[in-house]
């Protein structure tokens, strides 16, 4: 008995260290993997940064120039449109910054020349700003481009902004705003205070453009509330704070509504109407590990009516399934407006779809589809991108939609359906 | 029945302490190195740097990415952190600001130019690709002793230099890795060298580093990174040049909202 566990004792010692050396050559081993790049360790004294030089004037130019090809693969349902577009489109960025980035100088500018719409040719002013840095406060005098909200199918809290409606329906082009900007970070948040002493009006496509209603919307033909019509000196304050994995903002605008609504006169005449609004807006995320709980919502009062609107949704992120993130997002939008709203959003669930391919030409893919719980209009859009080399993108883009309400906006532009491509090089 | 809740509870809380706090000698001793070694490097207050990022893949093709930013150390929690992207130049400006935390999930947001809009990055995001590199973004975080479990293995001798071997387990259970295994010179307390093991074990990556140098006569920093992964034949060097300490305006304030928004 006692010799079986000598045995055994014998035989575990021998595996012991048996494992002891296959690690001792697995060291060794690694010891020769590493030789050619041996750790050199260097000491440097007197290195210590005490002094921080003030920087003088730095100037950056950047930007990209970009060719779409637009395809609708329905004719046109009005007279004068096309089917196929060709475009061109520039956007170049200049900045300045002095005072070791005190003091800068932002310029975006935007230009697009269309084949056939003349209307969709435009050019416009992004940004272009002062501004002055001072330890907790930012003041900035120029034209500004400002974002706030959450959420991916609406942005009912965005409100300084016209949206750059020639850019297509896609909510994320807004015209440069006028402004006067206050900004100030404390430990309990971030306060912005703006005064815009301009309104920037809507721009529609022209008579060979598509996705517009079959008579000319004409901006002149435009109704304020306010007697300064576009000189309203419109107000906005927002209180913004990140309390741990909470994103929470609370902000008031007064003004002109950068969203018209329609009157049509009896003989059939349209005129944009602009009413002066006080709107409250609140913004809330939350993220609990993968998920983003998104809520967005306002109060709008103007003479004419009050509204309530909001967005409230979530999206959820698998990462790294087989390096790829994969993004899932579930919106539903209520708004008061009903059928007034051009984008038609009153009652609607957006469901949508993020891949990130997270691999050195950054591939990604976004799509969604919307549908009106109402009237089971749909509307659906997907783009992808890639980048070329160093200095170049590959994008396509589509978007689609299926209605046969006729009250609605989207009716009177349900052919106007397209795929794209784009190809834009960066400098 | 309440006798039970209790016993249950204890047994629980039991399994708890056992879980977190270190019982063998040799998980002692582990967690001694790693807190040594960050205390090593306690007040760097903060540092500016610019990082070229060199992407290689089987075939030895090369891709060159360009960052720059700065850190601010936090007595008490994790640092917290600015990226800026420089190239390629189609993410120009982008920037991501992160505050690290030694317990629970980080705070990360993402600065987007193009659309002016922050956005935040759901923190269980760790374990994928930074900007198509073999490093995930968990490596690149700051490396806070309470994000790991750890476990002293050896003393060995790694390229002439005496080092320890430590086996860290991630806390959190979105890492990427199942364990990890760390070499930290025994003089001066600076990582040489990390081997990643994926979730199932298998080995995934090293990380070498290189070229330290010390800076304000205490901090010990590596010119560079170089992370192999042995899965896919494919590798990242990370060039870290340029480092600066005790910038005076980096701030708290350098950490704000507004700051994401104006980094460039």
């Amino acid at each position: 008995m006692l010799k079986v566990k000598f045995v055994i004792l014998i035989i575990m010692l021998l595996g012991y260290s048996s494992v002891m050396i296959s690690q001792e050559i697995e060291e060794e081993i690694f010891e020769e993997e590493i030789l050619d790049e041996d750790v050199i360790s260097e000491e440097i004294e007197g290195e210590q940064q005490e002094k921080v030089k003030v920087k003088k004037l730095t100037s950056e130019l950047s930007g990209n120039i970009r060719g779409d090809y637009r395809y609708y693969p329905d004719e046109g349902l009005y007279i004068g449109q096309q089917q196929e577009y060709v475009s061109a489109v520039f956007n170049p960025e200049i900045y300045l910054e002095w005072a070791n980035g005190k003091q800068r100088i932002q310029f975006k500018g935007f230009g697009r020349l269309n084949q056939y719409d003349n209307k969709q040719t435009h050019v416009d002013l992004r940004e272009f700003y002062y501004q002055r840095v001072l330890k907790k406060w930012e003041i900035s005098i120029g034209v500004k481009q400002i974002y706030w909200g959450f959420t991916e199918s609406n942005h009912l809290v965005n409100v300084i902004n016209q949206d750059d409606v020639l850019e297509g329906n896609d909510i994320e082009n807004k015209l440069g705003q006028p402004m006067g900007h206050i900004s100030v970070s404390q430990k309990w948040g971030t306060v912005d205070f703006m005064v815009m002493p301009y309104f920037r009006k809507v721009q529609f496509p022209g008579i060979r453009g598509r996705g517009r209603p079959p008579f000319l919307l004409d901006e002149d033909n435009i109704w304020f509330e306010s007697e300064n019509e576009e000189y309203n000196p419109d107000l906005a304050i927002r209180w913004f704070h990140n309390i741990k994995s909470v994103d929470i903002g609370l902000s008031h605008f007064y003004g002109t509504s950068r969203v018209p609504f329609f009157d049509v006169s009896l003989e059939g005449d349209f005129t944009l109407m602009h009413e002066l609004i006080n709107q409250t807006g609140l913004e809330f995320q939350a993220t609990t590990g993968a998920m983003l709980w998104k809520l967005e919502a306002i109060n709008r009062v103007s003479e004419r009516k009050t509204i309530k609107a909001f967005t409230v949704g979530a999206e959820y992120t698998f990462s790294n399934v087989f390096k790829t993130d994969l993004g899932f997002l579930l919106e539903y939008n209520y708004d008061d407006r009903g059928a007034e709203l051009i984008n038609g959003l009153n009652d609607d669930v957006f469901m949508g779809m993020r891949i990130g391919f997270n691999d050195k030409q950054s591939t990604d893919f976004l799509g969604g589809i919307n549908v009106d719980a109402e009237t089971g209009t749909m509307t659906y859009f997907a783009e992808a991108n890639r980048r070329l080399g160093d200095s170049w993108k590959l994008s396509f883009k589509m978007f689609g939609l299926n209605t046969d309400t006729e009250t609605e906006f989207f009716y009177l532009i349900r052919k106007d359906g397209f795929v794209e491509a784009s190809l834009s090089k960066y400098f | 029945m309440k006798k039970t809740i209790l016993i249950a509870a204890s047994v629980v809380s039991i399994a708890l302490t056992a879980a977190i706090s270190p019982q063998t000698a040799e998980e002692k001793k582990g967690l001694e190195i790693s807190k040594k070694a960050e205390a090593a490097d306690n007040g760097w207050g903060n540092t500016s740097q610019t990082l070229t990022m060199i992407l290689k893949n089987k075939n030895g093709q090369t891709t060159t990415r360009k960052t720059h930013g700065f850190s601010l150390e936090v007595i008490g929690d994790g640092d917290k952190s600015m990226t800026v992207f420089d190239t390629p130049k189609d993410v120009q400006g982008t920037a991501s600001m992160t505050y690290t935390h030694k317990v629970g999930d980080d705070d990360q947001w993402l600065y987007l130019p193009a659309l002016k809009r922050v956005k935040r990055i759901s923190s269980s995001n760790k374990s994928g690709p930074f900007m198509g590199s073999e490093f995930a973004f968990e490596d690149l975080s700051s490396q806070e002793v309470e994000k790991y479990t750890h476990k002293y293995i050896s003393t060995v001798k790694l390229a002439g230099v005496v080092v320890y071997k430590l086996e860290r387990v991630p806390v959190s259970a979105t890492s990427g890795y199942k364990k990890i295994t760390v070499y930290i010179n025994k003089e001066n307390l600076r990582p040489e060298r990390i081997i990643f093991y994926d979730r199932k074990a298998a080995k995934l990556k090293t990380l070498v580093y290189s070229g330290y140098k010390k800076y304000a006569g205490k901090f010990w920093r590596a010119d560079q990174m170089k992370m192999v992964n042995h899965q896919n034949g494919k590798e990242t060097i990370l060039k870290f040049e340029g480092y600066k300490f005790n910038d005076p305006t980096i701030t708290e304030e350098s950490f704000t909202q507004n700051s994401l928004k104006r980094a460039k």
